[in-house]
């Protein structure tokens, strides 16, 4: 038995440095002062100064971060007055509402982004800016709607109830009850945009157009030009700031978590 | 009552604009020609042309293949991981590459695998002697197969751990060897994750066309591929329409087969 669970570890440890060696690799090599990813050449700095020294990477990655943080957000708002829609509609309507939301989770990259440029095109929207920041809006709103929808499930009616006999409005009963209490949800919602939003290479190839990029865009026209250790340097940073980005999400949803169990807590005392 | 109304106002112009129009429209599109006439030429076209289905035929199979590899791969990860202590932990730590860009992730195999590149400093070192790494398709469906990894590992994961652990304790107490309790009790209960986990790698699989271009050279063109082609390269949007008409119309095949599992586990 204990040889068994010996030999899964050591499986489980070549896994692990399958997963992680590309990663580290890249690193490895951001701080090599050589040219290629062939062999290391002594540590230098340089690929991080010819970073930022590039002023069209930093437009390229002021645009990426102002398109996610907007993108998120709006999707982040329209998402969470979607899965209250959902939560108050009924029946058939309810498992259609349901069905059109999981249309784009479902749906491949290369339809979204094909369907969408069709779209604009038709709608006479130039691509750039505004076509990608309205895609990254679109293809974020579903998930913001699973991540809130359970909250508001888990929501215990009575508390709502509660609100009213004690005389709140409506916007009071929202703002009060209903979003504190669900706001785990919404911050998780909020972040997953975020990432997808960051994340996201080929919806915004096909709606970009020339005058505007990303960074997953940027990093495929220079990839195919070959090595370039100057992305190297950029991944470095872009790991460090996705393990903050996770460490951030796991600390907020666990706050969130024990706020949670407050209003439970209540719930139960009101009962 | 107003305000109830008001609170669907902006999700339901999102499904009208984002979710419905877009589909309507590649549909609308596959039935024009290069001149915007109406035909049904497209699809004629895409149906007797060797080349189209053999394309098709070709991008079904390596998605399988790399699925194939993926489950392989991830259903023992999936089962040691639950048998650990800080399971939770560990499988985190299997996820977290996903949240690092899939660009990223393609560009360190173009370094590693390139013909002096390290993994072939590695097969000289061996003494296997260096061999052509890049523009395979054996690279591409590794490269492949290890960014699906996670998504495959996770409903798994979840489906292994939902288990019964006293169904266990009784298949032993009943004299069963552990193989057989694996392959009676574990293999099908683990069968929903499974099969979410076969729905979240095939469809992607089926329509990568970024690493089929940097990894694979362009050897291997899947209807994601052929459907960029057109749209961007050639502008034939409506045979590029009519492709994607058909890897719609093979992702609700997947989907059909592999039930109505719970919902997606990852992204891409």
């Amino acid at each position: 038995m204990k040889r068994k669970v010996a030999w899964g570890k050591v499986y489980l440890g070549l896994v692990f440095v399958i997963l992680y060696a590309p990663i580290l690799y890249l690193m490895i090599f951001s701080f090599s002062s050589g040219k290629t990813m062939e062999r290391y050449h002594g540590f230098s700095f340089q690929h991080y100064a010819d970073l930022f020294a590039d002023s069209r990477m930093i437009t390229i990655v002021i645009n990426t971060v102002l398109v996610a943080v907007l993108a998120s957000l709006i999707a982040t708002i329209v998402g969470t007055l979607g899965a209250l829609a959902i939560k108050e509609s009924r029946g058939a309507w309810r498992n259609s509402l349901l069905s059109l939301n999981n249309v784009l989770m479902v749906s491949p990259d290369v339809i979204i982004g094909a369907s969408f440029l069709i779209f604009f095109t038709v709608l006479g929207i130039r691509l750039g800016f505004i076509s990608v920041l309205l895609s990254h809006i679109a293809f974020s709103i579903p998930i913001v709607v699973l991540m809130v929808l359970p909250k508001i499930n888990e929501l215990s009616p009575t508390l709502v109830d509660a609100a009213y006999d004690l005389g709140a409005t409506r916007w009071q009963a929202l703002s009060r009850v209903i979003l504190p209490a669900i706001s785990p949800g919404i911050i998780a919602g909020y972040f997953m945009a975020l990432t997808y939003s960051l994340d996201d290479f080929a919806v915004t190839f096909f709606v970009t157009g020339n005058g505007f990029s990303t960074l997953s865009v940027e990093i495929y026209s220079r990839a195919r030009q070959g090595v370039n250790l100057e992305i190297n340097a950029l991944s470095t940073l872009m790991f460090l700031v996705s393990l903050a980005l996770v460490i951030g999400y796991y600390f907020v949803s666990k706050h969130a978590g024990r706020r949670q169990r407050v209003v439970a807590v209540k719930e139960g005392d009101a009962q | 009552m107003r305000q109830k109304a008001l609170f669907i106002v902006p999700y339901a112009l999102w499904i009208v604009l984002f979710v419905i129009a877009p589909l309507a429209l590649i549909f609308y599109q596959s039935f024009f020609d290069l001149n915007s006439h109406f035909t049904l030429a497209n699809y004629q076209d895409y149906l007797t042309s060797a080349t189209y289905l053999k394309m098709t035929l070709n991008s079904v199979w390596y998605a399988a293949l790399i699925t194939v590899v993926t489950l392989v791969i991830s259903y023992p990860t999936a089962y040691v991981l639950t048998q650990l202590e800080n399971r939770q932990f560990w499988l985190l730590i299997v996820i977290l590459p996903t949240w690092i860009n899939l660009l990223l992730k393609t560009y360190a195999f173009i370094g590693l695998f390139s013909r002096t590149g390290s993994v072939n400093q590695f097969l000289q070192f061996m003494g296997l002697g260096s061999h052509q790494l890049l523009f395979t398709d054996a690279s591409f469906m590794f490269v492949a197969a290890y960014i699906e990894i996670p998504f495959m590992v996770l409903p798994i994961f979840n489906a292994l751990i939902e288990i019964n652990p006293s169904l266990l304790n009784a298949s032993k107490d009943l004299g069963a060897t552990s193989w057989q309790t694996f392959r009676r009790i574990v293999l099908p209960l683990s069968m929903p994750g499974v099969k979410a986990g076969i729905q979240a790698v095939f469809i992607p699989s089926l329509s990568l066309f970024m690493i089929t271009r940097l990894i694979g050279g362009n050897r291997v063109i899947t209807l994601g591929t052929a459907i960029e082609e057109h749209f961007l390269t050639t502008q034939n949007w409506g045979m590029g329409s009519t492709i994607g008409v058909v890897l719609i119309l093979a992702m609700f095949i997947v989907m059909f087969i592999t039930g109505d599992s719970r919902e997606k586990g990852g992204r891409h």
